[in-house]
């Protein structure tokens, strides 16, 4: 006997029930959850979901957490619909913020209007760069992106690491590993005095639109679909998988490098050792949750920042501890892609034995 | 809390600066005269890491104990160092707590900034430098117990190679590794230390890959300065020696845990939360050691000899009578300049930026 997944007949309503659906499984195990905890299961589950949107800081505060791994996500979901595997974004991150970094630094405790913009072009710039190495390396050797991508990320950091510990430490700093604090002109504007909200956010949303426009009305968005949906028309219509490899490399590692300018300039407000919660590799289950079309992806990462701070929420004021509230944001994501699967497909059970069920 | 609105005016006006904003704000509580303190904790690690993050945690547990519906506690954990720690702080000022403790250098800028958007609230930051009217420091001279440890590592040692597990080349670490090398070559002149940096507080896997590697290198003591117990547990495996860090960890490893550092935050946070109640708190930078009890030595292996306690005791003792300087000169350094000329020992404002290593450490 063996497991077969039948799809069902699409529905324009697969999009809507399958998240609400996984909201109500995930809040029906959250109470659940809770009340074994001996917690007042209605609280935290108010805690954790909806507290966050009632005030105007936390909405706010969704934004910051949010940005970077919309910003990210958008940049990388344009490759994996070509079926480009590029798993490094964590690596551009941290080598665009060095690039912004740099230049903040050279021009430390100077005034321009220019500094800011320069920081960010050389974070895109770096981003890109990095996200060059494996390109270059797929394209020309036909190694897997996969690795090297991959593998370029702790390069990336002890790069991060081997500046902060040595020529660029703070020199008032005792010794710690930090860069000094960026001078006024290196800082990203905050867009709501009193908030933490930066012009990334603003960024963010944009770069999704532009997304959105070059993946849906324009030839390069088409062939991007194509070389990943069915490479052998791609090639039969003369579409480039080479050019297609290089633009899904620049774009993810553009937009994750300038992710890292907008972090470092923007609520750390200088370099230090670990510069990201892993934005880069979250980002990676964001454009799948998102999937990998721009407003899904804005999205999900809104619902991936309310899940953690919802989760600070509940153990602030609930009491919840923390692996408790791991749990609760695994649940979330197990039902969201669990109710999207079986909604789309059908488990059927074939009595037909293949033959390799049937070796003990 | 009604005391406060008892004491007499020329006391209160005699509490300026800071205290004024600790004042203030205990004034601003006497209007709900039955409410208590709501004190908040953020720890950088999980309270299970049974090191620091955990260490900490005790000190909170004796806080409720000490001072019941007077206070109430809520803390954080595994808070990721940077922009996170600096929303989670917000919050519990937020949430109305009037005392924060947020425990590591990390969470240091972050409270700074959330400090100066709430001046009534009181902030105490552990391990860093940044002060303000209503942020105080407090650290441990957690380098104290360590020339303990390396004491008895030149002691117990065979091959006179000892594999240090350590996280990041900051002056809190760099002098514990120094103090423990200083000490061990009292007792083993010959004794060299090897430090693999992790770069990471709390990583359990390259913990016990370090633990290995230094052990398959021909180390037969294993000190740390991480959080898990993972590299005693390899230790234990592996037939070596070792500490726990900054709790009692020896039921991780009955037979390699010779002793620990142990961190008692409990006195110091008992002070503070007093001080806050009491409507007295100031600024301040506190850093206490074995003398004040905030750190000290977890029970010994039953297997170590009793000659061997007794040199440790020695030290230990010595050090808290303030009669061994665990940095005094001559000390050279990993290129064999003179660091400390002799006769001299080393400032604190020294210590606190130390940067280099001392001779006879390999890293």
């Amino acid at each position: 006997m063996r497991l077969e997944l039948v799809r069902r007949p699409e529905s324009p309503w697969f999009g809507i029930v399958a998240p609400l659906l996984a909201v109500a499984l995930t809040v029906a195990s959250g109470f659940v959850l809770f009340l074994a905890l001996g917690l007042d299961p209605v609280e935290t589950l108010y805690q954790f979901m909806l507290a966050p949107l009632t005030t105007f800081q936390s909405l706010t505060e969704l934004g910051v957490k949010g940005a970077p791994l919309a910003l990210i996500a958008t940049g990388l979901a344009i490759g994996f619909r070509a079926n480009v595997w590029n798993i490094g974004a964590e690596g551009q991150l941290i080598i665009g913020a060095i690039a912004a970094g740099g230049v903040a630094l050279a021009f430390w405790n100077e005034a321009g209007w220019w500094i800011l913009p320069l920081m960010l072009a050389a974070s895109v710039a770096g981003g890109m760069a990095w996200a060059a190495i494996p390109a270059f390396l797929k394209t020309r050797f036909g190694v897997n992106e996969i690795l090297t991508s991959l593998m370029l990320t702790y390069v990336a950091s002890l790069i991060l690491q081997m500046l902060v510990f040595g020529p660029w430490k703070d020199p008032d700093g005792f010794n710690y590993p930090q860069t000094r604090l960026f001078s006024e002109a290196a800082l990203l504007p905050v867009l709501i005095e009193g908030t933490r909200l930066h012009a990334g956010a603003l960024v963010a949303l944009l770069a999704a639109l532009a997304a959105w426009f070059v993946m849906a009305r324009t030839v390069t968005g088409f062939e991007i679909a194509v070389v990943g949906d069915a490479p052998q028309a791609a090639r039969f219509a003369g579409f480039s998988t080479r050019r297609t490899v290089w633009l899904s490399f620049l774009v993810g590692g553009g937009a994750a490098g300038l992710a890292g300018a907008f972090e470092a300039a923007g609520p750390i407000g200088q370099l230090v050792p670990v510069l990201t919660p892993g934005y880069g590799f979250t980002a990676i289950i964001v454009a799948f949750l998102g999937r990998l079309s721009p407003p899904g992806i804005v999205a999900a990462a809104a619902l991936m920042a309310l899940t953690y701070i919802g989760g600070e929420n509940a153990q602030i004021t609930a009491g919840l501890p923390q692996a408790a509230t791991g749990v609760f944001q695994g649940m979330l994501l197990f039902y969201l892609l669990a109710t999207d699967g079986l909604l789309r497909f059908r488990i059927r059970l074939t009595g037909a034995r293949s033959p390799r069920a049937a070796q003990p | 809390m009604s005391e406060i609105t008892s004491l007499p005016l020329s006391r209160r006006s005699l509490i300026v600066g800071a205290g004024a904003t600790a004042a203030m704000l205990a004034g601003t509580r006497t209007g709900l005269a039955a409410d208590p303190l709501k004190v908040g904790f953020v720890y950088v690690g999980p309270i299970g890491d049974h090191g620091y993050s955990y260490s900490h945690d005790l000190g909170r547990k004796a806080v409720e104990a000490e001072f019941g519906d007077r206070v109430k506690v809520t803390f954080v954990e595994n808070v990721n160092e940077g922009p996170d720690s600096e929303r989670v702080i917000r919050q519990l000022a937020t949430a109305g707590n009037g005392l924060i403790f947020s425990t590591s250098f990390g969470f240091m800028q972050p409270t700074i900034r959330v400090a100066r958007q709430f001046p009534k609230v009181v902030f105490e930051h552990a391990t860093g430098y940044m002060r303000a009217d209503n942020v105080g420091i407090y650290n441990g001279r957690f380098y104290e117990g360590r020339a303990v440890l390396g004491t008895i590592a030149g002691l117990v040692s065979k091959t006179g190679s000892v594999g240090y597990v350590a996280s990041f080349p900051i002056p809190e670490v760099i002098m514990g590794i120094n103090a423990f090398l200083l000490a061990a070559r009292k007792v083993r002149p010959d004794l060299t230390v090897k430090v693999i940096w992790l770069n990471s507080w709390y990583d359990p896997g390259k913990e016990a890959d370090a633990a290995k590697a230094l052990i398959d290198g021909g180390a037969d003591v294993i000190a740390q300065h991480v959080d898990s117990p993972a590299a005693m547990q390899v230790a234990e495996a592996r037939g070596a020696y070792a500490f726990g860090q900054a709790s009692d960890m020896s039921r991780f490893a009955p037979r390699a845990h010779l002793t620990a550092i142990v961190y008692d935050w409990a006195p110091y946070y008992k002070e503070r939360v007093k001080l806050v109640l009491d409507g007295a708190w100031k600024s301040d930078d506190t850093w206490w050691g074995l003398k004040e009890g905030l750190i000290r030595m977890a029970p010994y292996n039953p297997s170590l000899p009793e000659e061997i306690r007794k040199q440790a005791d020695a030290v230990r003792d010595a050090i808290a009578a303030g009669t061994l300087q665990p940095f005094a000169g001559p000390v050279k350094d990993q290129k064999g300049a003179v660091r400390i000329a002799a006769g001299e020992t080393i400032s604190d404002a020294d210590l606190l930026k130390m940067d280099w290593l001392v001779e006879g450490v390999q890293s």
